[in-house]
């Protein structure tokens, strides 16, 4: 066990509220897509279901994306709290970003407020349409530049370091460093992805619960036609990824897959137990696949974890978290085809009990894929916090009180948590959608 | 003008921006729940909540846009504030936190919770008085500097006349700046009865708003003499908040053109925060941060600024937008749109 020095305790905060606000922060980013799109096709149709759903699940989003902006304050300033010695370093080079970003939240911001409050505003019902696009676009910029910054820690470019002085800095070139296209198109479609799925899991449920209308069948139609799409789109791109670790990280990428000696053709491990002496155990090896998904072929060599000193190397338990992020990928982008599939042949057969419970499950899955994507990806970057420039514990705030304000966040995400929820719920069920079709019509 | 200039001054605008539509907030936060407790909530609380909703979330963000800037432009400030004020800092953000939420969570889905009311009216003065310390610490004196780590000098804070001199003048002034620009939004609303409970609001918190500037300056004197007596060069820009405050309280007191005396309220602030900002330099923090040594590199300061630029262009009219849909749009704010 490691000791809990402040060092940890600011890692273990750190994990705590990133946890917590990438959950609200995905839907932020994923949701104003599908608000958007659902508007516009109810106007473009004529169709008032459409319509309604996207004041629905906007009138949901605002209570998301509330704990999205605190739990966001809350890491925006947690940075500089516990991570000083880091931002005082990094914050010289990847500020612009960061500064950007906060451009982002403010366009977005704004907009919102201006949508949520104009439904009947205009007489041509597309300048309110207008209104959700900077709100997209808002949001998934401000995904796209944190995403630079993360992809900065994992790559860092655009400077050069003498004695420990910083120089020739170049902004953009560290803003668009090598990890920047995967990770940045990783996290978006993720977060497409998954805000599809909650919401198609929702609708699901709903079925379930009070019977089958067509409000819901046109519901949840779209949410998996968008979830499709996505759902491609993140496997294609998480095959990329790999290839960015296989050429910039190898050894995050050996650590995840239990791959220790560098070799050709190197088998993909799924599951497994490792034993004492590095033997695996129980895992399932796909031959050669580990080679296709490091440099598209079969035979390539991948390097392996012995080519690194022992103390620059992650945890090993990030395996288990790789596999079960793709093995979610893989289950939702199965689950939307068969669905595809079943409503253009077997029209009926995709509102089956089975196949809407298994959509019911896929919300908090693709979920948890996030959540293991993400510690996957940044346990996996161990020890350093800048990639071989600079140690996660160097980086620390030396404070004694950090064991303190943990349990004091953790009590405030508690509650923010508990009671989010219960206020979703209250306002779905007082307000159901049957007299919202009835105030639409008068 | 030198970069560094440039980019505190940037940053010292969005502070200002900040102070004034979060003392709104916070402030109407107070009324709120003082309306509520006095029995008077139907007349002024959907006043509030109309100016209020649409626009929570933009204050926040300017906030964000402050510190993120701030470590942008000055890397030094988060080493020396980051490792000091973890404690306050994580305090005044779970306020915040609570706040925003328990906003959010009152208005659009559980209504009319009195607790809720009461959590977002105690956080609006909380908050104002735990962020003010931020500028009290830049004076100097709260944060010491030993064998290489940084350490925050709590009891000095907690003992310090200054210090709850800044509390007092941040909370007074937080409900100066709300009861103003609130009677000036109710008068637009043509809403008399709010209005006349709003300007009573306004007027009584003026005497102490003056009060407690005079006791802020009084109290720097003892504090940091250094910065006191750069006060005392940049005079003129004190002598002109203070005329702008008389005009404004004058007006109200004379029951009209709410919009300008509003207007008086914002100069009134704006030349003393920056009076206060401009005599505050060179030093960040006193003694171990100057714009010049804190600043970033001087690639960095060139694209922020460059992105600052850009990203004005798109700020400026989405503001306008908002504010002409809310803020000028009669058949809006006298509540007659529907949501
Ligand atoms: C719904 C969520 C989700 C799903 C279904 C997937 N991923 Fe993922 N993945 C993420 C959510 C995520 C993430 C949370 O967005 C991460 C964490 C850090 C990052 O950049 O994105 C991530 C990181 C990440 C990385 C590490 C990148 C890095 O550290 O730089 C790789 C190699 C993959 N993913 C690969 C895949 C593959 C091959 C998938 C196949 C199905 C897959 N992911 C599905
Ligand atoms: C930009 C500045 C960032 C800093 C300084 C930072 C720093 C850290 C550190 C030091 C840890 C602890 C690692 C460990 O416990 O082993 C951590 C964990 C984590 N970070 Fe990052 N990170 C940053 C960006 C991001 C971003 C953009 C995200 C996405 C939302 C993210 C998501 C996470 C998550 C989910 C964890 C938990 C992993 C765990 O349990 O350890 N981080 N971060
Ligand atoms: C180090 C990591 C991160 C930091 C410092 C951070 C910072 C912030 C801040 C300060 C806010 C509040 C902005 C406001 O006041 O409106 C916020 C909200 C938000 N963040 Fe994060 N964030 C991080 C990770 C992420 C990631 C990885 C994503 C995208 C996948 C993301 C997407 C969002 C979105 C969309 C919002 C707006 C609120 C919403 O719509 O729910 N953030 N974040």
């Amino acid at each position: 066990m490691p000791e809990l020095d402040s060092a940890m305790l600011s890692r273990l905060l750190t994990s705590l509220t990133l946890g917590f606000h990438i959950l609200f922060a995905t839907l932020g980013v994923g949701v104003p897509l599908l608000i958007s799109g659902a508007e516009w096709i109810g106007i473009r149709r004529k169709d008032n279901h459409y319509r309604i759903l996207a004041r629905r699940w906007t009138r949901g989003f605002v209570v998301t994306v509330a704990v999205g902006v605190v739990t966001g304050t809350c890491i925006g300033l947690q940075l500089s709290l516990l991570w000083p010695s880091f931002m005082e370093v990094a914050g010289q080079v990847i500020g612009l970003p960061l500064f950007l970003e906060t451009f982002a939240f403010f366009f977005e911001a704004i907009f919102l407020g201006i949508y949520l409050y104009t439904w009947d505003r205009f007489e041509n019902p597309y300048y309110h349409w207008l209104l959700s696009v900077p709100v997209v676009i808002g949001s998934t910029a401000s995904a796209f530049f944190i995403s630079t910054v993360n992809a900065f820690m994992n790559s860092p470019k655009g400077f050069k370091l003498d004695n420990g002085q910083i120089t020739e800095i170049k902004p953009l070139i560290a803003m668009f460093n090598p990890a920047t296209p995967t990770k940045a198109s990783h996290v978006i479609s993720t977060a497409y992805l998954t805000s599809a799925f909650v919401l198609a899991a929702i609708t699901a449920f709903l079925i379930l619960k009070k019977g089958n209308s067509e409000y819901y069948r046109k519901a949840l139609h779209f949410t998996m036609v968008t979830a499709f799409v996505f759902a491609i789109a993140t496997v294609v791109i998480g095959d990329f990824s790999g290839k960015y670790l296989a050429k910039y990280q190898p050894e995050k990428l050996a650590a995840a897959e239990w791959h220790f000696e560098t070799e050709k053709g190197a088998d993909l491990i799924v599951g497994g137990i490792l034993g004492e002496d590095g033997e695996v155990k129980y895992g399932l090896h796909l031959p050669n696949f580990l080679s296709i998904l490091a440099h598209g072929d079969p035979n390539a060599e991948v390097i392996g974890l012995n080519e690194f000193p022992e103390d620059e190397t992650a945890p090993l338990f990030i395996h288990y978290l790789f596999d079960l992020m793709i093995g979610i990928g893989m289950f939702l982008a199965a689950l939307s085809t068969v669905f595809l599939i079943l409503s253009r042949w077997r029209q009926g057969w995709q509102h089956s009990k089975l196949i809407l419970w298994t959509i019911v499950a896929a919300g908090p899955l693709a979920l948890l894929a996030i959540e293991f994507g993400w510690i996957f990806s940044e346990v996996g970057r161990q020890p350093w916090i800048l990639w071989h420039v600079m140690e996660t514990v160097d980086g620390a705030t030396t404070s004694e009180h950090v064991g303190a304000m943990f349990i004091l966040f953790f009590a405030l995400y508690v509650v923010l948590g508990w009671i989010c929820i219960s206020v979703l719920l209250k306002m779905f069920r007082n307000n159901p959608v049957e007299t919202e079709f009835e105030q639409m019509d008068r | 003008m030198d970069i560094q200039i440039l980019g505190i001054t940037v940053l010292w605008i969005f502070l200002y921006g900040y102070l004034i539509v979060a003392s709104i907030d916070f402030g109407a936060g107070f009324f709120a729940y003082y309306g509520k407790v006095t029995k008077r909530d139907d007349v002024i609380n959907s006043i509030i909540s109309r100016y209020l909703s649409p626009v929570w979330e933009v204050t926040n963000v300017f906030f964000v846009f402050f510190f993120v800037g701030l470590v942008g432009f000055f890397p030094k400030t988060a080493y020396y504030y980051g490792t000091a004020l973890l404690v306050p800092g994580s305090i005044a953000l779970v306020l915040l936190a609570i706040r925003g939420s328990f906003y959010a969570f009152g208005n659009y889905g559980a209504k009319d919770s009195h607790f809720y009311t009461f959590l977002y009216g105690a956080t609006g003065l909380l908050i104002p008085a735990s962020l003010s310390t931020a500028l009290t610490i830049s004076e100097g004196g709260f944060i010491d500097e030993k064998n290489g780590t940084v350490v925050f000098l709590v009891e000095e804070l907690l003992t310090s006349f200054y210090s709850w001199a800044v509390v007092f003048l941040a909370i007074v002034s937080v409900l100066y700046i709300s009861a103003m620009f609130l009677s000036f939004y109710a008068s637009k609303a043509k809403d008399l009865k709010a209005l006349e409970l709003l300007r009573k609001y306004a007027l009584f918190w003026s005497p102490p708003t003056i009060l407690a500037s005079f006791l802020v300056f009084l109290a720097l004197k003892g504090h940091n003499e250094e910065h006191f007596n750069n006060m005392v060069d940049y005079s003129y820009f004190f002598i002109l908040s203070f005329i702008c405050f008389n005009i404004a309280v004058w007006l109200v007191y004379k029951n009209k053109r709410y919009g300008t005396a509003f207007i008086f309220v914002m100069l009134q602030f704006l030349f003393a925060f920056f009076g206060y900002g401009v005599s505050h330099l060179p030093y960040i923090l006193y003694p171990y941060i100057t714009i010049e040594a804190g600043f970033t590199n001087e690639a960095m300061g060139i694209a922020l600024v460059i992105a600052f630029i850009a990203g004005l262009f798109l700020l400026i009219p989405s503001l306008f937008l908002l504010m002409r849909m809310f803020l000028f749009d009669a058949k809006y704010v006298e509540g007659n749109r529907e949501k």
